[in-house]
């Protein structure tokens, strides 16, 4: 169980690097004062971790929307509305603070990121400012008129571009295209993520996000109908995440990235991938039963150790530049003033949200009788 | 479009665009908190529907102003990547509380909307105020933000190094305080007048009148004691901007030779070529008493201010004209309610100070947006005030002036469709709100 735990073994990954940094004992009491850049840095990972599961199904619901019959799609809308309606606004706030993490605590890699990838961040915030009003603005719109039929578009074909690109910024972010060194317009702004493992992450994100939906909705709905569609949805996306899976590996070797080494020459990347494929058949076997109790926790489980495969090998470096280089998180965090302080925030934060956190998803997740 | 020009413009329009949607979601919780209290207490139903309708109106404000948000976060690294690689660690400590503050608002906001009928009631009240006292808090602390931009502090600039980072000390700079009181009485004075302006136009075309009549006065008291309060913390505002920024000061009133005692200026074009300003009303003396509360004290002027350090002077100027001018009219009309009130006269038979109240509908957010406009194009041509001129910050990506484009044309469809769909929800008030004809009840 421990062991399988992504943060803690990031952070033990973390140890072995920095032997001047490891935890220190504190020998009269025997408590462990953690280093703040530990904490800070488990605190961004699990931001992106939960972006990617909870935003992630989120995006999900719109993509599922955009693959789900025409005669189908206002029950599924209205499953979806039920099911995400009250977190979506949370669901979203894990972009926000992994984002304020990174410029404040890893300026560099922050504003790395804005140089070399402002187009594909442009077109994401793009998106994300249109499925989040269009989703708001369906909903709280006084007459139900014509203007839905826009905002259902709206939705939905941003929320297939969002995922698309936030996959894509993923992936480039790992597959070295970055140059920094670029001089003309084309290699500094835009080979970095136009290429065609960025591309495959990409659509290989997409699909995880419709399969993270299609499984949080199954549990969201009674009507047996409903559920064997959400059913059949989410078997759908998996086999799409399982061919788009395969293209990244494939692009990869195209692009001359170590994917094939980050994953089966590491004893966590491999035992990840195993754990992900035990999951993945165990959820076959569920879906096809019918029993959907644990499904999600198990499609949790699975995406978070698909990236845990992705990014342990090269954690805690966060971009791989084209000059072979990369960008450590250990290396360039900010000033230790600012790095502890952040924490501070971060924990006095959790210790302030996680309980009316949990409480909100406990309230409202309980099924109406 | 130059590409520094561009990228200016394209931060100027998402923060004007984003703090009209802030100020709403700092403001309405107290507003709907009000109301749900005196349904709680008085059981009447009107109060409950009232806070419905508004509740239903700030969820799409809310959302406006949460992608909006989520945009600026990036687009401070998109456009200004030099100064966010300096300025993250320093200025980073208001954000990172913010962001508490931000999830906070983001959960009680989840209990708020959708706990009707399934929470305990006061503690559905509760979970309302707390989406406005986690609205305020961030609206402080990005405010805090700005003010080190304005007031650098907490670092030790050395050789181009900025060392012995301190960021507490960076968030509590010197003009923290004054900014954010400003700020937090200018969200209330201008949604304040907009809220209470749209009932009032309803309850003088005599819809659904009892109803409106509960909103606007509810609205109207914010409102009112906010607008009386702004000139006072304007005030301190202005002898803080002499103390910390002469240029801006200067900027503001178009002042190009330092004078002593220094005459207040009251509209007048300027003319940047020939620094000289025609056409103002002067008010002898007035400027040294505002800037260092003494009619005979000396003013800086722009003339003794490097060049390359002057700001715009003309928008510097003019915005400030506008904010003070429309601040006093504000004033006027405050004080104007308070003194009906006080007579206890009907507001219904008031017409024409309905009317006064329908025209202030946009007043409060010009004020608001000139503000800003006095704050940030008067610290120009820095970026961090004395440290980081913006034009060093700014991307080295061409074509910014394309993605200027494509952010405006989004923000001028989605206010177009917000306009839109606020129309629609107040026509709907009879349908959905108010269904029993209240204005038997007013008469009868
Ligand atoms: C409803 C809006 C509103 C109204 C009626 C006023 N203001 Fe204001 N003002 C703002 C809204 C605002 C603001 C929220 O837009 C600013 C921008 C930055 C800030 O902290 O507040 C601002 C800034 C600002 C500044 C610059 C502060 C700085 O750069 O640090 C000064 C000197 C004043 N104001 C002075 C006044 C005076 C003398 C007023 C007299 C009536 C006044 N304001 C009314
Ligand atoms: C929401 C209220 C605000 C408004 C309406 C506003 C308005 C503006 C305007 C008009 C400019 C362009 C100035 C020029 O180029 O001449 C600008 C620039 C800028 N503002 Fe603000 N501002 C606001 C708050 C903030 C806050 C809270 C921050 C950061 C913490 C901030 C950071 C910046 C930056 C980085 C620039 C670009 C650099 C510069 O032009 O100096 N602003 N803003
Ligand atoms: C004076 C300027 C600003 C004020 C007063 C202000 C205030 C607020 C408030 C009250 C909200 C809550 C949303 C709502 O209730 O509608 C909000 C949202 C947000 N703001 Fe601003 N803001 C300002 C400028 C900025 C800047 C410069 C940034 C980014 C660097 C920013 C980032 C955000 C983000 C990320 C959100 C979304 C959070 C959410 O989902 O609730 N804001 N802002």
């Amino acid at each position: 169980m421990i062991k399988s735990n992504p943060i803690l073994i990031c952070i033990a990954k973390y140890e072995q690097h920095e032997a001047n940094l490891i935890n220190q004992y504190n020998q009269n009491t025997g408590v462990i004062i953690l280093n703040m850049k530990e904490v800070v840095i488990t605190f961004l990972c699990m931001a992106i971790l939960l972006y990617f599961l909870l935003g992630g199904a989120d995006f999900g619901a719109g993509i599922i929307e955009l693959f789900t019959s025409t005669k189908n799609r206002s029950r599924t809308r209205k499953t979806m509305y039920h099911a995400i309606g009250p977190v979506w606004e949370a669901n979203h706030m894990w972009l926000i603070i992994a984002i304020v993490i990174l410029f404040v605590g890893f300026p560099f890699i922050y504003t790395t990121m804005s140089v070399y990838l402002h187009i594909p961040l442009a077109i994401m915030l793009i998106g994300i400012i249109a499925r989040g009003t269009a989703f708001v603005f369906r909903h709280y719109d006084a007459v139900k008129d014509d203007m839905q039929w826009l905002y259902n578009r709206i939705f939905r074909y941003s929320s297939f571009i969002t995922a698309l690109f936030l996959g894509i910024i993923a992936g480039s972010l790992i597959s070295g295209h970055i140059d920094a060194q670029a001089t003309d317009f084309y290699t500094a702004y835009i080979s970095g993520w136009l290429n065609w493992f960025s591309v495959a992450v990409g659509f290989f994100t997409v699909s995880l996000c419709g399969f993270l939906a299609a499984i949080y909705l199954i549990g969201e709905t009674t009507e047996t109908h409903d559920k064997r569609r959400f059913i059949k949805k989410a078997m759908f996306m998996n086999v799409a995440a399982v061919v788009f899976g395969a293209m990244v590996f494939v692009a990869a070797q195209r692009d001359k990235i170590p994917l094939i080494d980050w994953v089966f020459k590491s004893q966590v990347g491999l035992s990840a991938i195993i754990l992900a494929s035990l999951s993945l058949m165990l959820l076959w076997y569920l879906l096809i039963k019918g029993k959907t109790k644990v499904l999600r926790i198990l499609a949790g489980f699975q995406v978070t150790m698909i990236l845990l495969a992705i990014s342990y090998a090269h954690f805690p470096n966060f971009i791989r530049l084209k000059s072979g280089d990369s960008i450590s998180l250990l290396e360039t965090a900010g000033p230790d003033k600012t790095i502890y302080s952040l924490g501070l925030a971060l924990l006095l934060g959790s210790v302030l949200i996680l309980p009316f956190l949990g409480y909100l998803f406990y309230k409202f997740q309980k099924k109406e009788e | 479009m130059d590409d520094f020009i561009a990228a200016r413009s394209q931060m100027a329009l998402s923060l004007g665009f984003h703090i009209i949607f802030s100020c709403i979601g700092m403001v309405m919780p107290f507003f709907m908190a009000v109301s749900h209290y005196k349904w709680l207490k008085t059981n009447d139903e009107m109060y409950k529907n009232l806070t419905k309708a508004w509740s239903k109106g700030v969820a799409i404000f809310f959302a406006t102003g949460a992608v909006s948000g989520t945009m600026l976060s990036f687009e401070l690294g998109l456009l200004w990547p030099k100064f966010m690689d300096h300025a993250g660690p320093i200025f980073g400590m208001p954000f990172s509380l913010e962001g508490t503050a931000f999830f906070i608002e983001a959960i009680a906001l989840g209990f708020f909307l959708y706990g009707w009928n399934k929470l305990n009631k006061w503690f559905h009240w509760f979970t309302g105020m707390v989406v406005g006292v986690s609205g305020l808090a961030s609206g402080i602390l990005v405010v805090a933000a700005n003010a080190w931009m304005n007031s650098p502090a907490g670092f030790d600039f050395v050789n181009g190094q900025y060392l012995n980072i301190d960021p507490i000390q960076a968030m509590f700079n010197k003009a923290w305080f004054t900014q954010a009181l400003h700020m937090c009485l200018a969200a209330f004075t201008a949604t304040g007048f907009a809220v209470a302006g749209v009932h009032a136009l309803m309850i003088l075309r005599d819809r659904n009148t009892y109803f409106h009549l509960k909103a606007f006065k509810i609205a109207a008291v914010f409102a009112c004691i906010a607008a009386l309060l702004q000139p006072l913390s304007g005030d301190i505002s202005a002898k803080d901007v002499a103390k910390r920024q002469p240029a801006k000061l200067a900027a503001m009133e178009a002042l190009y030779k330092t004078e002593k005692p220094a005459p207040l200026l009251i509209g007048g074009i300027v003319n940047e070529k020939d620094k000289s300003v025609t056409g103002a009303i002067k008010i002898p003396g007035a400027l040294s008493f505002l800037a260092h509360g003494n009619f005979k004290a000396e003013v800086k002027g722009l003339d003794q201010i490097p060049e390359n350090e002057h700001p715009p002077v003309a928008i510097t100027h003019y915005a400030f004209q506008i904010m003070v001018g429309i601040g006093t009219l504000l004033l006027f009309i405050s004080l104007t309610y308070f003194f009906t009130l006080l007579k206890k006269k009907s507001l219904i038979e008031k017409r024409w100070l309905l009317k006064l109240f329908v025209l202030a509908i946009p007043l409060g957010y010009l004020a608001l947006e000139a503000g800003w406009v006095v704050t940030e194009v008067g610290r120009q041509p820095w970026i961090i005030y004395g440290i980081m001129r913006t034009r060093d910050a700014v991307t080295p990506m061409p074509g910014i002036a394309y993605s200027f484009y494509i952010f405006t044309a989004i923000y001028l469809s989605l206010s177009i469709i917000v306009t839109f769909l606020l129309y629609r929800q107040i026509k709907m008030v009879p349908v959905l709100y108010d269904k029993v004809e209240s204005n038997t009840h007013l008469h009868s």
